[in-house]
């Protein structure tokens, strides 16, 4: 099978920082990968770098066989890669449901849909709900984004990123500062959406991790540390020493 | 709740829009001039709250746009010629040639230093005004001949200083402007615009292309103000680098924080409410200056969604 | 005139601008620098400056020195307090918000050209210099106040320099600028740093004024050329950065001087404000200073 995502030797150094140094990394169509490691190992910064935030220092980024590596960041969502921010970063002025609305506006755009304006705004209104449905906040869509409880924006991100309608979906840290029946459905979403994009996950809650991931990709201070099946990195000595080890126990 | 209410919000400029045009026959001579006056500052008010209000760009060099309309049609007549007709187009084509211009250049900084660049570049455009004093006459300005200010469209002819004609011909542009402003910001690019001035890292990242978004709301906001300038020039018949002063960069700004930024109606009413606190207190005291720096101070500091913003923040939540 | 005398005439009163620029410029860009707020009132405070030392020379009478050392001190004191009243019932109000203060200090600019328009009157009125000695040089002879102004200047500029580097006020006026929030929780007085600051600010553009008035005149409008021209030293320098402001005012003044010697202007003007404009576009962090933080 092609890979949905190859980066090559791709760098990034802030200053003397090497954030994230030669990572070569290869993402399969379909399958849901969570990113784990210690804070500063670079996780962010590399999903970034995929997303198109920032610019990598050398490298280079293949999205379903094209080179992106030079492609600014609403170009690359246009291309099916949606990232969700780990600071929650809807718009608060605006109601749930227009804040969705601008994910389904653009996903509309592209595919150059019914001209016809009633089709469109019907269209408009469909898209928006489903999202909306699925992540359960459906009942939330009037309330301004700002006003909604931390919980329900972390989902409105969610929201947002899969009514753009990806192919690839990159949450980074969703389930951080959910409570545990939150992160409960959260999981149920995820494979849900496992469905229809690919998924790529930055995760501290292990549980979360080890319910959802095909596969796990391990970073410490920059570099792919390890990466293989879940089983394989539980058991991985090296994982444990630079990760697992400490983190366990929290 | 869910969709934009739809029906309110087009009998409301609709209402708006027939107002206008009843109050020319009930209006004393005075107040009647007042208002055809108003209307074109109110396009020019317009053009700046798109971009102000919605876009959230604080350009502090409007006034570059509407002198580039007014010089733009005021040039056309008084070198090459031109009729009131095509004159009007040259000041749309030179206003939309500066906003291409100047958006490209200002756009590549944002916050205090666009506010800062756009200054700089209006006053460059006033200096260019002083400069070329053979063509534009400098400070004294040039007058537009009241028998060139005609437009003949096959037998129908009007005459633009008489009052009539020139009221409804400021209500036309007007009631033109309001409606497109209207559909921009409830068109998906208004939307975009609005996301934009909320958040705009996350604008980008739901696959919008935030440069080209702002481009294109500098340009028609240019473009929107050379037709104020333009409009002023063969409505009013005189063209002057008083307009391209700092001041008239500072009155739009002053017109559409009163009226209530990012509202359709607010310039038009923050441009009357401010000619008519001038006018009236100068009856007492000649204080120009001070009305407007006072109102400025106290709009910021009491008041800074205006009056529209206000009701719509209380009561009215459709208002768009 | 032959060439070189007509470049050195240009050049000194080059240098004489960019005395005075600098004190003007340093005044905007320490409040910038620290509070982070573009002041557009700052000009007004120049022109303030000046008004207030005709009122005060004009009220005195007797020898134009002793008037005009009494201006010097009580002019920018007056200012200050001025700017003191205007960031307590304003700026604080605003929070700093750097759109809302740009908006407000617009406002003040306003209300103060009106007082002075009311008050003072639309003329332009002299101060008389000090003293009037003329130094002879062998093609023509200079005035040695205008000279005196680029050494009191100079003078004042390494007075806020010590200050700003060496002594604790200033140690905390950086903390602040560096980090607002940090400062507070050392429990630095962030709100009386920042009253201070603005005060300080629009004293230099007094002290400016007042030292600049007697080889120039008074009046309600002089404000806006100030207000521009340490706008460009400001953002040429690099936002923020003293060094970079001084400069950058060295630079601004001496081609302005040369440039108006030699060209119209408005011309000279109108190129220098496109080209900073520029500069500001392709190269925001100025031509000296790095990134303003």
């Amino acid at each position: 099978m092609t890979p949905l995502l190859t980066t090559k030797g791709l760098s990034r150094s802030f200053g003397g920082l090497h954030a994230v140094r030669d990572v070569d990394f290869q993402l399969l169509p379909g399958e849901i990968r969570a990113i784990i490691g210690p804070n500063g190992a670079g996780k962010t910064t590399f999903v970034s770098l995929v997303c198109g935030r920032i610019e990598p220092s050398t490298g280079a980024i293949v999205f379903d066989g094209d080179d992106i590596t030079n492609l600014p960041a609403h170009q690359r969502v246009r291309r099916g890669i949606a990232y969700t921010f780990q600071i929650t970063s809807v718009f608060a002025n605006l109601t749930a449901y227009e804040n969705v609305a601008l994910s389904v506006q653009r996903a509309l755009i592209d595919k150059h849909q019914d001209r016809a304006p009633q089709k469109r705004a019907a269209a408009l209104h469909r898209g928006v709900m489903e999202a909306l449905e699925r992540t359960g906040i459906a009942s939330h869509r009037a309330a301004l984004a700002g006003n909604l409880s931390y919980g329900h924006q972390r989902l409105l991100e969610v929201a947002m990123g899969l009514a753009l309608k990806p192919r690839l979906l990159i949450l980074d840290e969703p389930t951080q500062g959910l409570s545990d029946g939150e992160i409960e459905s959260f999981i149920g979403l995820a494979r849900d959406i496992s469905g229809e994009a690919t998924v790529l996950l930055i995760e501290h809650n292990m549980q979360v991790v080890m319910a959802l991931a095909d596969r796990i990709t391990v970073f410490n201070a920059g570099r792919i540390l390890a990466e293989g099946a879940p089983e394989e990195i539980r058991s991985n000595v090296a994982v444990q020493n630079a990760y697992l080890g400490t983190a366990a126990d929290a | 709740m869910n969709r934009p209410v739809t029906l309110p919000i087009y009998a409301l400029h609709a209402a708006v829009i027939v107002l206008l045009f009843l109050l020319q026959f009930i209006l004393p001579d005075f107040h009647h001039g007042v208002l055809a006056r108003v209307m074109v500052l109110a396009v020019f008010a317009m053009g700046y709250n798109l971009l102000f209000g919605y876009a959230g760009l604080l350009s502090l060099g409007h006034a570059m746009f509407f002198s580039a309309g007014l010089y733009g049609a005021g040039l056309a007549v008084e070198h090459f010629g031109f009729g009131m007709l095509p004159a009007f187009g040259a000041g749309l084509v030179a206003g939309g040639l500066l906003g291409l211009v100047i958006g490209l250049l200002a756009l590549r900084t944002s916050g205090v230093a666009f506010m800062i660049v756009t200054m700089m570049f209006a006053q460059v455009f006033y200096l260019v005004t002083l400069y070329f004093a053979d063509w534009t006459h400098g400070d004294e300005g040039f007058v537009i001949a009241q028998p060139l200010r005609q437009i003949a469209i096959g037998s129908l002819h009007f005459d633009l200083t008489q009052p009539t004609t020139r009221y409804m011909t400021a209500f036309l542009l007007f009631s033109i402007v309001l409606i497109v402003t209207l559909f921009i910001v409830r068109s998906a690019h208004g939307r975009v615009l609005v996301a934009i001035r909320e958040n705009e890292e996350r604008t980008r990242m739901l696959g919008y292309d935030a440069f080209a978004n702002k481009l294109a709301a500098v340009i028609v906001s240019a473009v929107i103000c050379a037709a104020a300038g333009a409009a002023y020039a063969i409505l009013f018949g005189y063209v002057g680098s008083t307009f391209a002063s700092v001041q008239y960069s500072i009155l739009p700004l002053l017109w559409v924080l009163l009226g209530g930024a990012a509202t359709t109606l607010g310039p038009l009413l923050g441009t009357l409410f401010m000619y008519y606190v001038v006018d009236i207190t100068s009856g007492f005291i000649s204080a120009y200056l001070f009305i407007v720096g006072l109102a400025l101070i106290l709009l910021v500091l009491f008041f800074p969604k205006g009056i529209l913003g206000t009701i719509r923040d209380r009561w009215l939540g459709w208002l768009p | 005139m032959a060439f070189f005398p007509h470049l050195l005439l240009a050049t000194l009163e080059g240098l004489v601008t960019s005395a005075v620029l600098a004190l003007t410029a340093l005044g905007l860009s320490l409040v910038f620098g620290v509070m982070r707020v573009v002041n557009v009132a700052h000009g007004e405070f120049f022109m303030l400056g000046a008004v207030l030392a005709w009122a005060i020379t004009t009220a005195l009478g007797g020898h134009p020195a002793i008037g005009f050392l009494l201006a010097l001190v009580v002019s920018p004191l007056i200012v200050g307090t001025v700017a003191l009243v205007a960031e307590r019932l304003v700026l604080r109000r605003l929070n700093y918000n750097p759109e809302a203060t740009i908006v407000a200090t617009i406002g003040m600019l306003y209300i103060i050209q009106q007082a002075a328009l009311t008050l003072y009157g639309p003329d332009a009125r002299p101060v008389e210099p000090p003293f009037s000695y003329r130094i002879l040089l062998p093609w023509f002879g200079y005035s040695g106040y205008k000279l005196s102004i680029v050494a009191a200047s100079i003078l004042l500029l390494l007075a806020t320099w010590f200050v700003l580097t060496r002594t604790k006020i200033g140690l905390i006026m950086r903390a602040t600028q560096y980090d607002r929030e940090t400062a507070q929780a050392f429990g630095i007085p962030v709100d009386r740093v920042y009253a201070g600051v603005f005060a300080l600010g629009a004293m230099l553009a007094a002290v400016a004024a007042v030292l600049v008035v007697p080889i120039s005149q008074a009046h309600y409008l002089m404000g806006l050329d100030p207000l521009l021209l340490s706008f460009i030293v400001v953002i040429i320098g690099g936002l923020g950065s003293l060094r970079g402001t001084v400069v950058a005012a060295v630079l601004i003044g001496l081609s302005d001087g040369i440039i108006s010697v030699f060209f119209s202007p408005t011309l000279a003007k109108m190129i220098a404000t496109l080209l900073v404009a520029l500069v500001l576009v392709f190269r925001p962090q100025g031509l000296f200073g790095t990134a303003a933080r």
